[in-house]
C-alpha cells in the first residue's frame, strides 16, 4: 500500500468515526457525575470498606447445626492480591469466640522448664518481634472434594476458601521458651486455648524452636477475636487446627497429648484402611479464582487469576492446562513468592468461545505439586475428611457460565464429611 | 578492673542465658491453679483420684449429654459416640466414626470430656462425673465390662480398638525420626 493510501483511508476512518460517535447515545449517566457535586463524607476515625461491597462476605453454609463450633470460607474469587483482608480471613472455632480483656490476658508456660513463667501482653509485646507472611490453612480445606458426583454449584470459595493469608507479627516462641529455660528431656509441647474448648494439640519442640510465632498482630492492627485475640500461635506451613488461638498455657512436656482433635479429628483415612497421625504439612494447593464456578465470562481477552501455597516451602511454578492435564503452560507469579504464603499467579488468555476446562497445579520448592482427582483417591480414602488437595477443574460452557470441572469418579455416590464443620450436608 | 569483670559477666550471661528478664516467675503451687483443667497424657499423667462406674454414667449421660448425642449414643444433631467395637474400614461413612470405631486412646475421652463437654457448660461436671460418663461409654462402645472400674490405674491400660489402625504421617517420620506414637 502506497502512504498516500494509507493517509486518505486513516482519514476516512477518523471522519467515519467522528460520524458514529455523534450518533451514540453516552454511556454513562447524570448520576456518573452526581459526586463532584456535593461534598463528600467527614473524616471518620475506623474507616469501613464501601457500602457497594457489603456483599463480599465469608460463606457460612446454610446447613450448620451450630454456628459456635464449625468454619466458614473466605470469598476467595471477590479477592485481589495475596493479603486477606481481616474482616474476610476464615474463620474456624469449637465452642465459639471468646471476648478477651487483654488486661486480663495471660500466658503460662510450665511443666518441664527450669522457670515457670506467667506473661502478660505487654511482657510479650516487649520482646524483640518478627513480621512474617504466611498462610493458615484448615485441615478440612477442599472437603468438597470428597462429594461424588461433584457439586455443579461449586464456587473457588467452597472450594478452598478455608485458607487465607495474613501478615503476622508476633514473638518467635523459641524467645519464651529460652525464658523459661526447657529441661533436658522434653520434646513436647501442649498448648491450651482460652475458648470454652480449652483446645489443645501437641507440637514438637523442634518445630516451636524453629519458627513458630506467638502472634499478637494480624495485617498490621490487633489479631480479630476469630483469629485468637489478643494472642495465637503462628506455625507457619501446618495445619491451622495446630495453631492456637486466644492462648492462656503452654505445657512442655516429654509425651504428646494425643487430643481429641488430634486422634479423633485431624487425623487421615487413608485408602489401604490405616489411619494416620500427625498430617501436620499442608500438601501445595492452587485454585483458579478468575474465572471460576459460578461465573459469567463473555469471549475476548481475560487474564486468569488464581492463588498456589504449599506447606512444604516456596511455590515455584504455577501450570495451568486448557486440555485436562495433556499440556501444562507455565503461569506467571507475582512477586515477592514468600515461603509458606500465597502466591498470586496469572496468564493472559484469549477466550473463544468454545467450551474448555481449565486446571491449575502448584509446584513447591521440594518437588512436591497436585495429585489429580483420580491420584488423590488412589491414595487417600473415600471416607477421609483432610488433607484434598486435589487440581480443581473449571468448565467455561460456550455461553460463558463457569461451573465445576471436576470429574466424577465412577458411579458411587459419596459426601462430604465436613471434617471441620464447615459444610454439613443432612440425610 | 572491677568494671571490666561486671562486663564480662554481663556478657557471660547474655551468652549463656540469653534472656530479657520479661515475665513473671511462678510457683509449682500457682502454675497448678492456673491449669484449670489438666491434660491428661495417655500414660494416665494428669488423671485426678477418683472411680468411674457404668451405672452412673447412665444417669448422668442421660442428662447432660442425650440430647446432643442420642438417647444412647447414636448420634444426632451432634457427633455419634457408640459403635461396635470394630475399627473402620473403606467403607465406613464418616458420620458412622465414633468411639468403639476410631478413638484411639482411651485418656483422650477423659481429657476432652473435662476439657469441654457438657458443649455450652464446660467445666461444670466434677473429676468423678467425669470418669462415671467414661466408663459409660467404654462399656456402650464393647470395650470394657459393666462392672470394670475405671480410675487413674485402670483408664490408661484399656486398649482401644481403632489404636491398630493408627499410623505415624510419613512427612512427619522423615522430619521427626524420634517421634513415636504412644
Amino acid at each position: 500500500m502506497d502512504r498516500r493510501k494509507f493517509f486518505r483511508l486513516l482519514g476516512a476512518g477518523g471522519l467515519l468515526g467522528l460520524l458514529k460517535a455523534r450518533a451514540q447515545t453516552p454511556p454513562w449517566s447524570e448520576e456518573t457525575f452526581a459526586t463532584t457535586r456535593t461534598l463528600g463524607a467527614p473524616l471518620s476515625e475506623y474507616g469501613t470498606r464501601s457500602p457497594f461491597e457489603e456483599g463480599v462476605v465469608r460463606y457460612i453454609s446454610p446447613n450448620l447445626r451450630t454456628r459456635h463450633s464449625g468454619a466458614d470460607f473466605a470469598p476467595l474469587e471477590k479477592l485481589e492480591g495475596v493479603i486477606t483482608p481481616n474482616g474476610l480471613f476464615f474463620e474456624r472455632h469449637h465452642s465459639g469466640v471468646p471476648q478477651v480483656d487483654p488486661a486480663k490476658y495471660r500466658l503460662v508456660i510450665h511443666g518441664m522448664v527450669e522457670r515457670p513463667l506467667v506473661f502478660t501482653l505487654e511482657d510479650l509485646k516487649r520482646f524483640p518481634s518478627v513480621t512474617r507472611t504466611y498462610f493458615i490453612e484448615c485441615a478440612g480445606n477442599g472437603q468438597n472434594g470428597y462429594r461424588n458426583p461433584p457439586d455443579p454449584q461449586l464456587t473457588a470459595t467452597r472450594s478452598r476458601g478455608l485458607a487465607s493469608n495474613a501478615s503476622w507479627t508476633g514473638v518467635p516462641l523459641s524467645l519464651l521458651l529460652k525464658e523459661a529455660g526447657v529441661k533436658p528431656g522434653a520434646r513436647w509441647l501442649i498448648p491450651e486455648g482460652m475458648d470454652a474448648a480449652m483446645y489443645t494439640r501437641s507440637l514438637p519442640l523442634e518445630k516451636a524452636m524453629e519458627d513458630v510465632l506467638v502472634a499478637y498482630a494480624q495485617n498490621g492492627e490487633a489479631l480479630r477475636p476469630e483469629q485468637g485475640y489478643p494472642v495465637r500461635l503462628v506455625v507457619p506451613g501446618w495445619e491451622g487446627s495446630i495453631q492456637v488461638k486466644w492462648l492462656r498455657r503452654i505445657l512442655v512436656t516429654d509425651q504428646p497429648a494425643m487430643a481429641k482433635d488430634e486422634t479423633s479429628e485431624y487425623t487421615d483415612v487413608m485408602a489401604d484402611g490405616k489411619v494416620l497421625a500427625f498430617t501436620w504439612v499442608m500438601d501445595p494447593e492452587s485454585i483458579i479464582t478468575y474465572p471460576s464456578g459460578l461465573q459469567q465470562i463473555k469471549p475476548g481477552f481475560h487474564e486468569i487469576r488464581g492463588l498456589a501455597w504449599s506447606g512444604h516451602g516456596r511455590i515455584t511454578k504455577v501450570e495451568v492446562s486448557f486440555d485436562e492435564g495433556r499440556t501444562w503452560r507455565q503461569a506467571t507469579l507475582e512477586p515477592p513468592v514468600e515461603r509458606y504464603a500465597f502466591v498470586r499467579f496469572k496468564m493472559p488468555w484469549y477466550w473463544d468461545g468454545k467450551e474448555v476446562v481449565l486446571w491449575s497445579r502448584a509446584w513447591d520448592e521440594k518437588g512436591n505439586t497436585q495429585p489429580t482427582r483420580e491420584e488423590f483417591f488412589k491414595k487417600w480414602g473415600k471416607n477421609n475428611r483432610y488433607h484434598y488437595n486435589a487440581i480443581q477443574a473449571w468448565r467455561i460452557l460456550p455461553d460463558g457460565r463457569v461451573v465445576n470441572g471436576d470429574r466424577p469418579l465412577g458411579t458411587q455416590a459419596f459426601g462430604p464429611a465436613g471434617g471441620c464443620g464447615g459444610e454439613v450436608f443432612d440425610g | 578492673m572491677v568494671r571490666r569483670l561486671w562486663v564480662f559477666l554481663a556478657l557471660l550471661g547474655l551468652a549463656v542465658g540469653a534472656r530479657y528478664n520479661l515475665g513473671t516467675p511462678i510457683s509449682e503451687e500457682l502454675a497448678a491453679q492456673y491449669d484449670l483443667r489438666p491434660v491428661v497424657l495417655p500414660d494416665g499423667r494428669g488423671l485426678p483420684p477418683g472411680e468411674g462406674r457404668v451405672e452412673e454414667g447412665e444417669k448422668i449421660y442421660a442428662a447432660k449429654c442425650a440430647s446432643c448425642h442420642g438417647a444412647q449414643g447414636e448420634g444426632y444433631p451432634f457427633n455419634r459416640l457408640v459403635a461396635e467395637p470394630f475399627p473402620i474400614t473403606p467403607d465406613t461413612e464418616p458420620v458412622e466414626y465414633a468411639i468403639g470405631n476410631y478413638w484411639q486412646y482411651p485418656t483422650t475421652l477423659y481429657d476432652y470430656i473435662r476439657r469441654a463437654m457438657p458443649f455450652g457448660a464446660p467445666g461444670t461436671l466434677t473429676d468423678e462425673e467425669v470418669y462415671h460418663l467414661v466408663a459409660w461409654l467404654l462399656y456402650m462402645n464393647g470395650i470394657i465390662e459393666a462392672d470394670e472400674p475405671i480410675n487413674q490405674k485402670t483408664l490408661p491400660q484399656v486398649r482401644m480398638p481403632a489404636r491398630e489402625l493408627l499410623h505415624l504421617d510419613p512427612e512427619t517420620k522423615r522430619r521427626f525420626p524420634w517421634l513415636t506414637l504412644p
